[in-house]
């Protein structure tokens, strides 16, 4: 009754159009969906199907892409060790930054939120800070600290001991790795925790749990949801990166990333058919192990 | 050893930084006692009963578990267990999972928890409830669940923080008796925090009246109503009159007579004893008044010819406030006739006769 008064009120004005929408459901369904559909289409499905069929083209002399149907992009990626290795090498990187994250970002994310409110703010405050500062910046910054002429290697050296070759090597990777990715797992967890009811800490003290049991059985499956959006935040950019492993790795070992950049832009001639493949696959897997991570972790929450 | 004292507190002192929660409590509470405390909120009420339950450790002073010191025994190894306000139900586990929680810590027999979690969910009446999750539960059925998970754990001692403050009011009324047949049926100490005096009288055996740390009162309901030693207890349990002034004389049945500070005589009860010349000050409840339309015979004591004020017309009594000296003077009239006869109200600018046996009124000397 509403709209049909409001319609004929303003009829003059609106003309034929809106009078044409109104009467066609369909019209006004395809108008709405459209800027959204359109978004996905350009920016998201397109690409991808772009770089799937580069996936199955052969790549030509001097790079070219030839548009013959081939499987051996794919075969190479499964069979040459050094592809095989790095897909290993990165998707290791990427679980020991996950557990790492999580094993000092859990116990981080607690000790803030269990502080007084205004503390909360000005402790969630330092963690965004390193943010404003670029992150290619910042991991030199680390090889600074790592490097031998480093803070680490002078204080051992003051010491009277000798120095130690921290960088370049993997472990070096890993501690950057780390460090840039620690907000992305404490923030989540985080907000997990500030909806926790901590009454039900004590609820389960009163029943006889310790505090470990308190936690294993309370305190994580609550916040469950926090830990799997930390982890996947860490993991997928980690497995994916190139820029720390190029640093601090000192471009000695490839992984995932290095090679992907390479085969697009560094080597000669590129080979993009190939470098289309390796993110196919580095695609499914992450999402297959999405998929399985999510289902085990929010099981307990329905 | 415990002499049927399932806690037993020996002034307990609680501070938090600069203030003093709470101060010199002792208390004890008797085996399969329904005991309550009640306060005003900020009283320590709360923090005496998380003493007990072990989420707080005394500043000083001893608690006592069935004659056992227990002040500092962190709560998971302490055979009590609490119904927490919120009800702290775990929202990811189901009914049954919440109620077995408690036996599977203590590392139950499966067998055993499944036959005490059936038992504990029917005492609750939720026996068809057992798989669902809290939150598709209504808060009287949630409030339930928490009674049968604590219960199942047969403590020694079953602490309750204000569990019904949430619900509305007739399922609270609801609630209070079921509760009180429930502690009755399994004869478990039940120590009650509320700031609610009716639930507080409706279901205690004994009530500890506090405010401001310190425990003013401890008896049955009828004392505390009745013979309140101090006049914060007899206003905040109740409503009451108060009538300051001197003890001019005292008889040797306690009854004493006083001028209030508008030259008023009158005669109450004493509780402690009272010499005259002290300053103290009557209580009167207004059930305890009556107003006559015909002046009572000479020698009435306590009376006084007054004027209605106000009525408030609240269906099973009128209120009415009454011109006495310099005050208004409460006193409640049931309506024990049905009528709609004007005649048979209270109206505004009526006079009466207001008086009381002076067994009526007490004498409160703090």
């Amino acid at each position: 009754m509403a709209t049909d008064t409001l319609a004929s009120d303003s009829q003059p004005r609106e003309g034929q159009i809106a009078a044409l929408l109104r009467r066609n459901e369909r019209l006004q369904l395809g108008l709405l969906l459209f800027p959204g559909l359109f978004w996905l289409v350009t920016f998201f499905a397109l690409p991808l199907v772009v770089v799937v069929l580069y996936s199955f083209a052969t790549n030509g002399p001097g790079g070219r892409i030839e548009w013959t149907f081939t499987l051996n992009n794919y075969r190479t990626l499964f069979t040459e060790s050094l592809y095989v290795n790095a897909y290993w090498r990165s998707i290791w990187a990427g679980v020991w930054t996950t557990l790492a994250c999580l094993i000092l970002g859990y116990p981080l994310a607690y000790y803030i939120i269990r502080r007084p409110p205004r503390w909360r703010t000005i402790l969630l405050f330092l963690i965004l800070i390193p943010f404003w500062t670029n992150f290619l910046v910042r991991t030199y910054a680390w090889m600074l600290i790592l490097s031998n002429n480093g803070i680490i290697n002078s204080a051992i050296q003051a010491l009277g001991l000798s120095r130690i070759a921290l960088y370049p090597s993997e472990g070096a990777v890993l501690v950057g790795l780390i460090y840039g990715s620690l907000p992305f797992m404490v923030l989540p967890i985080y907000a997990s925790l500030a909806r926790f009811d901590f009454t039900l800490m004590e609820a389960a003290a009163d029943l006889g749990a310790n505090q470990v049991q308190a936690f294993l059985r309370v305190m994580l499956p609550l916040t469950m949801p926090g830990v799997a959006a930390g982890s996947v935040l860490v993991f997928i950019p980690t497995v994916g990166q190139f820029v720390v492993s190029d640093l601090l790795g000192g471009a000695k070992v490839d992984y995932l990333g290095n090679l992907l950049q390479r085969l697009f832009t560094r080597s000669n001639p590129p080979n993009w058919p190939l470098g289309s493949a390796m993110a196919i696959v580095f695609m499914i897997v992450l999402t297959v192990a999405i998929i399985i991570y999510f289902r085990v972790t929010t099981e307990e929450d329905r | 050893m415990s002499n049927g004292i399932a806690v037993d507190l020996r002034n307990v002192v609680k501070r938090f930084a600069d203030v003093c929660a709470v101060d010199h409590v002792s208390m004890q509470i008797r085996d399969g006692e329904f005991f309550s405390m009640l306060g005003p909120s900020g009283c320590g009420k709360t923090t005496t009963l998380r003493m007990i339950a072990g989420f707080e450790f005394p500043t000083s002073g001893e608690i006592f578990l069935h004659g056992k010191a227990v002040g500092t025994t962190p709560p998971f190894r302490r055979n009590v267990n609490t119904v927490f306000q919120s009800y702290a139900l775990f929202p990811h586990m189901t009914v049954a999972e919440n109620v077995a929680f408690g036996l599977r810590m203590k590392k139950t027999p499966p067998a055993d928890i499944a036959r005490r979690v059936t038992e504990a969910l029917e005492l609750v009446r939720l026996g068809d409830y057992a798989s669902r999750r809290p939150r598709q539960l209504s808060g009287g059925q949630q409030q339930r669940v928490a009674l049968a998970r604590a219960l199942v754990n047969h403590p020694e001692v079953l602490l309750l923080d204000e569990p019904l403050g949430a619900l509305d009011l007739k399922l609270r009324k609801e609630m209070q008796l079921e509760l009180k047949s429930l502690q009755e049926r399994v004869g478990i100490t039940f120590i009650y925090v509320t700031h609610d005096q009716e639930e507080a009288l409706t279901m205690s055996d004994r009530i500890a009246v506090m405010n401001a740390g310190k425990v003013l009162q401890i008896g049955t309901p009828t004392e505390i109503y009745e013979r309140p030693v101090c006049r914060f207890v007899a206003d905040f349990i109740g409503e009451t009159n108060f009538i300051e002034g001197k003890v001019e004389s005292v008889e040797p049945s306690g009854i004493a007579t006083i001028t209030s500070d508008d030259g008023l005589t009158l005669r109450g009860q004493t509780i402690r004893p009272v010499a005259p010349g002290m300053n103290v000050t009557l209580s009167i409840r207004p059930e305890k008044a009556f107003l006559s339309v015909q002046e009572p015979p000479p020698g009435t004591p306590n009376c006084y010819q007054v004027r209605v004020e106000r009525i408030a017309y609240i269906g099973s009594d009128t209120r009415i406030d009454v011109r006495l000296g310099a005050r208004l003077f409460d006193l409640w009239e049931q309506n024990s006739r049905s009528t709609l006869d004007r005649d048979a109200y209270w109206q505004p600018g009526e006079t009466g006769y207001l008086w009381w046996p002076p067994e009526n009124a007490i004498i409160l000397t703090e």
